[in-house]
């Protein structure tokens, strides 16, 4: 369990990491945290010839709040989110996710940009964005763009990131007053991937109904799933158990998340009804506090 | 005066049954443990193991050349380097003959069996430069179809291992006793069902390791990173190395975790040695995760199909089992011992008129197995006490109580179960069944654990309770050696057969010397697990180490005790028996200037005075306990949260009641494991998908919810002079069998499957 040989360089600023990944492009690959590189390249399932360090890149790292949107740079590490007060005040939903993500000392390594970047359908994060409606910051020496969750999640383990280009920061915009959001999941033990989750998020107006709401499922297909159809039945409706039940069971609808050792598909879409159901509940509740 | 009191004190402070500090643990909180890893030889080089990816092919040829002209690479080898091409590694206990076709070989010759299956050894300046060199290997590898099934391993027309024996059945055994047919003649109810517990395996913290290293002036060759038992693997070695015994030199280090499965002779444990001695330089190997999880021992694959007859009023009459033992590709060293001890304790805490247990042990395109923890009884615990929740479910009786009224009585002790263990009979040496459950039941307020289940659980949850009974067995392996040397400064020095793998044998056998010497415990040195300083040794295994390794500790105890106070009963014209014995002399009790020192006692021994002595039983001893579960199980998600689980355990004498915790929560964190977690999949191909911790999920603290304990001393054995009942296994002995039934208790749904994974339990609950 070692790796296969590989070049290494570890630039101090990003012009210099743009200028290494023009240069390399497919042959290399960044270094963020490593917590899920590290352990491919150990396995040699990842077999990069050139590794791209932008641990040194300062620049990179930390949380913002620019003009009402929250600004996280790619190389912000997980607990710097997980412990931030403008995340827990105003996107409280960050805080919550990464709760569920891996160990106390995979939070202290990993950042959200290696995090997303991987696209690891399991993975809380990418889910949370998606609800979130968050927008990604992305450079390269050919200049720079911003898409949206839907255009940077693209298939299993693949974004639309283009070989020489670097992710810099994400986007969330701010959140709407009388909103609450919640996040579920279960793992087999505490720190695994999810084998099922949602995210969820539902604005509820002053006569008690929701307004808008959003749900976004991780482990439930090759990127995460927006729940469109049963967002769309929640808006206007009491959610009570009736209107959230028939809502998880329009979120699970021809949805075919694959199969492995720890969960048929068919006990995953079960599962992922029942985190529906919990999420919007929880949610509801603490919309129902709020107001 | 002060010096004996102090001794009196320590004697208090740290004989048997106290819990003083390890003696262990000072290098270890340090960071000064030397594992096998840690260990370093001037001009050591590195192997690599390269394995089969597939889990049955064929192959001819094996190409080197390129792997050989690869940076940094000393030498590669394969099996055309071994003498007569390597030979088969013994079985070293439960022996039987038809296993002896399926023993394997240290590389693979023409076939490969199972994925990670040894095929070459690349030899490098480091672990890096190996495993590059590798992937340089060409072997061309013609796939053949694999069995992976038990059922299917027996079933005409089965693809065979090994085509030559015309069967996959490596060991095949039939117990019988009582009128079987007659009993279920009688029976009022009979049932029928079928009990499978998947694979899994001990998985010690700390991977297998060895750092072998070639002396030419004596020609012979040490190993350091033995385990376990490295006086019957010097053995195994100079057989396969055909050299004498004196040629070969084990040496144990820090050893983190056996389990069963760490220590055994493998493969490597021959091809490290003979690649130091091959190459003169000392070669170092130690095992990664992804090696381990594939090429150490697995366990526990087993699948029942049982039969029991019960009387309406609860009286068992019968119980039959015909059970096959998944147990991979090749027998190795344990041989028949997961199905013997299966067979022969199934019977577990209870009457029964009549019995037939018959098992066939089958070869698979698997890992090769071995023992775990509990070895055949997690599994057998598991199927006997479901199979009387299921009893009493169908009678309407309380399950507690049908087990009360089937146990054995205090009366029928040493009781003869009928079956065999390794050949000897199984002779349950003492016990009080009932009164343990009464205590337990008291202990754990059963009746408030019963309330809690009948009280509404929140949201989906819904409760449920079970207990498991178990007879656990300890102390194989019929001999064990101690030698004590005590020197003029007082100091001694204690060397044992039994061996260290991180359960605290030093601590136990130094409060053992303590209580009969009478000399203080932080005096005392323990010594283990060097085949040259220590001439014998059965090691640590099946919960030995403190029953024999411990009662040869007393005996040469008291012998060396006895031999200097009879000296200085001599020089002080006293009796012995009104003498002191200190580090600094013996002396007469209240009149301490009455005082000959220990260099005048030691004068005609040179100095050192050495007491040898060798206990041997024949017997085993049959510690007994029970597990208590209560869960919520939630069937929208398939979680079973174990709420409280108890563990009551009658060892007969416990010598550190903080070590048998220590060995009660450790081992329920290895049942918690192998109830709800840890399964080894493979695919139809053979290919295992829990190939790292990823996807072989070990419990961690999250997973394992504390455990009350309630050790009692009611039945002391009458095997051993100390009483002692070894107790490294109790704690995971039936914790599949009391989570089951809790479940099973909860969802009204028979439990018959491990583990409780969270599909397995969604089905069960039908949501």
């Amino acid at each position: 369990m070692k790796p296969a040989l590989f070049e290494y360089d570890d630039p101090a600023t990003l012009d210099a990491a743009l200028d290494l990944l023009a240069r390399y492009g497919d042959e290399c690959k960044v270094l963020a945290g490593g917590q899920s590189l590290v352990p491919l390249m150990n396995f040699r399932l990842a077999r990069p010839g050139r590794l791209i360090d932008i641990n040194g890149i300062d620049s990179l790292a930390g949380i913002k709040l620019e003009g009402g949107s929250l600004s996280i740079g790619a190389m912000t590490r997980h607990v710097d989110v997980e412990r931030s007060e403008e995340v827990a005040h105003g996107w409280p939903l960050l805080a919550e996710a990464i709760g569920w993500v891996g160990h106390g000392q995979i939070r202290n390594r990993g950042t959200v940009g290696g995090s997303v970047a991987h696209a690891d359908p399991a993975a809380e994060l990418p889910a949370a964005l998606a609800v979130l409606d968050a927008k990604f910051h992305i450079r390269s020496k050919r200049g720079a763009r911003t898409v949206g969750w839907d255009q940077f999640f693209v298939a299993e383990f693949t974004t639309s990131l283009a070989p020489d280009e670097l992710l810099i920061s994400i986007e969330v915009p701010p959140i709407e007053a009388g909103t609450a959001t919640a996040f579920v999941e279960y793992a087999r033990r505490h720190g695994d991937f999810a084998l099922g989750g949602a995210a969820v998020m539902v604005k509820v107006a002053r006569d008690g109904s929701c307004e808008k709401a959003s749900i976004a499922l991780l482990s439930a297909g090759p990127t995460p799933v927006r729940a469109r159809n049963a967002e769309a039945m929640l808006a206007g409706k009491t959610l009570d158990e009736a209107v959230i039940g028939a809502a998880a069971d329009e979120a699970v609808r021809d949805l075919h998340p694959t199969s492995d050792i720890h969960g048929s598909s068919e006990y995953r879409v079960k599962l992922l009804r029942t985190m529906t159901e919990r999420g919007l509940r929880k949610a509801a509740k603490r919309a129902a506090g709020r107001t | 005066m002060s010096t004996s009191t102090d001794t009196i004190i320590a004697l208090v402070l740290h004989g048997i049954g106290t819990s003083p500090l390890r003696k262990e643990d000072w290098p270890l909180v340090r960071g000064e443990g030397t594992f096998v890893a840690d260990f370093k030889r001037p001009g050591m080089v590195h192997a690599f193991v390269a394995r089969s990816p597939f889990a049955h092919a064929r192959f001819t040829r094996i190409t080197t050349a390129a792997a050989l002209a690869a940076p940094g690479v000393i030498d590669v080898i394969t099996v055309a380097d071994l003498p007569d091409r390597g030979h088969l590694i013994p079985t070293r206990q439960f022996h039987d003959e038809g296993s002896r076709r399926f023993l394997q070989r240290p590389l693979a010759d023409g076939v490969v069996r199972y994925s990670g299956e040894p095929v070459a050894v690349v030899i490098a300046e480091s672990r890096y430069l190996a495993e590059d060199a590798a992937e340089l290997l060409d072997v061309d590898y013609e796939q053949l179809p694999p069995v992976l099934d038990p059922d299917e391993a027996v079933a005409t027309g089965a693809v065979l291992l090994r085509p030559e024996t015309g069967t996959n059945v490596a060991g095949h055994l039939v117990v019988e006793m009582g009128d079987l047919e007659k009993a279920f003649a009688d029976a009022d109810l009979v049932i029928d069902e079928e009990f499978r517990i998947q694979r899994h395996a001990a998985v010690p913290l700390e991977t297998r390791g060895l750092l072998a290293e070639y002396d030419p002036r004596r020609n012979s060759v040490t190993v350091w990173g033995a385990a376990k038992i490295p006086h019957v693997n010097k053995k195994i070695l100079a057989r396969l190395l055909g050299w004498d015994e004196e040629q070969v030199r084990l040496i144990e280090l820090h050893v983190g975790g056996g389990f069963g499965a760490r220590g055994e002779f493998y493969p490597e444990d021959f091809l490290i040695p003979f690649a130091a001695i091959r190459i003169g330089k000392p070669v170092a190997w130690v095992e990664d995760r992804e090696e381990n999880l594939r090429a150490t021992n697995h366990s526990r694959e087993q699948v029942h199909r049982c039969r029991l007859a019960v009387k309406k009023d609860g009286t068992f009459l019968a119980l039959r089992d015909t059970f096959l033992n998944n147990t991979g590709a090749y027998v190795r060293t344990h041989g028949m011992t997961v199905p013997g001890l299966s067979v022969s304790m199934l019977p577990g805490p209870y009457r029964w008129p009549a019995y037939r247990g018959e098992y066939r042990s089958v070869v698979t395109n698997k890992t090769p197995g071995g023992t775990y923890r509990s070895p055949g009884r997690f599994e057998i615990n598991f199927v006997r006490e479901r199979l009387v929740d299921i009893a009493a479910h169908r009678l309407g009786l309380d399950p507690v109580e049908v087990r009360r009224m089937n146990l054995i009585g205090r009366e029928s002790f040493p009781y003869v179960v009928g079956t065999l263990y390794d050949g000897h009979p199984v002779i349950y040496d003492s016990g009080d069944y009932r009164l343990l459950l009464d205590k337990a039941l008291k202990a754990f307020d059963w009746e408030r654990m019963k309330a809690w289940r009948m009280e509404p659980a929140a949201g989906a949850l819904k409760r449920g309770v079970g207990i498991g009974y178990f007879v656990e067995k300890a102390g194989p392996a019929e001999r064990e050696y101690a030698r004590i040397e005590l020197n003029e400064k007082g100091d001694v020095f204690v060397y044992t057969g039994s061996v260290s793998v991180g359960q605290g044998v030093e601590t136990v056998l130094a409060q053992v010397c303590a209580s009969h010497l009478g000399l203080p415990y932080e005096r005392i040195t323990v010594l283990h697990g060097d085949t040259e300083t220590i001439p014998e040794g059965m090691g640590a295994f099946g919960s030995r180490a403190t029953m024999l390794g411990g009662a040869a500790v007393m005996g040469a105890s008291k012998a060396l005790r006895e031999q200097l106070l009879d000296a200085a009963a001599q020089e002080l014209e006293a009796a012995p028996a009104d003498l002191v014995l200190t580090p600094e002399g013996v002396s007469v009790a209240g009149a301490p200037s009455r005082m000959v020192p220990l260099s005048t006692l030691l004068k005609p021994h040179g100095g050192v005075l050495k007491v040898e002595d060798r206990f041997v039983c024949d017997l085993l001893g049959f510690p007994y306990g029970i597990h208590f579960a209560a869960v919520e199980v939630d069937p929208k998600s398939g979680a079973v949260h174990v709420r409280r689980f108890a563990v009551a355990y009658d060892v007969g004498r416990v010598v550190n009641p903080m070590l048998m915790e220590g060995q009660i929560s450790g081992g329920f964190a290895q049942g918690i494991g192998g109830t709800l977690l840890e399964e080894f999949s493979f695919d139809s191909s053979g290919q295992p998908l829990a190939a790292s911790f990823m996807d072989y999920l070990l419990p961690t603290s999250e997973e394992v919810p504390d455990v009350d304990m309630l050790v009692t001393e009611d039945a002391p054995s009458p095997l051993n002079p100390l009483g002692v009942k070894g107790a490294g296994e109790g704690g995971t002995a039936a914790v599949g069998a009391a989570i089951g039934n809790a479940v099973s208790d909860a969802l009204g749904v028979e439990v018959t499957r491990l583990p409780l994974s969270p599909q397995r339990v969604m089905e069960l609950a039908g949501a």
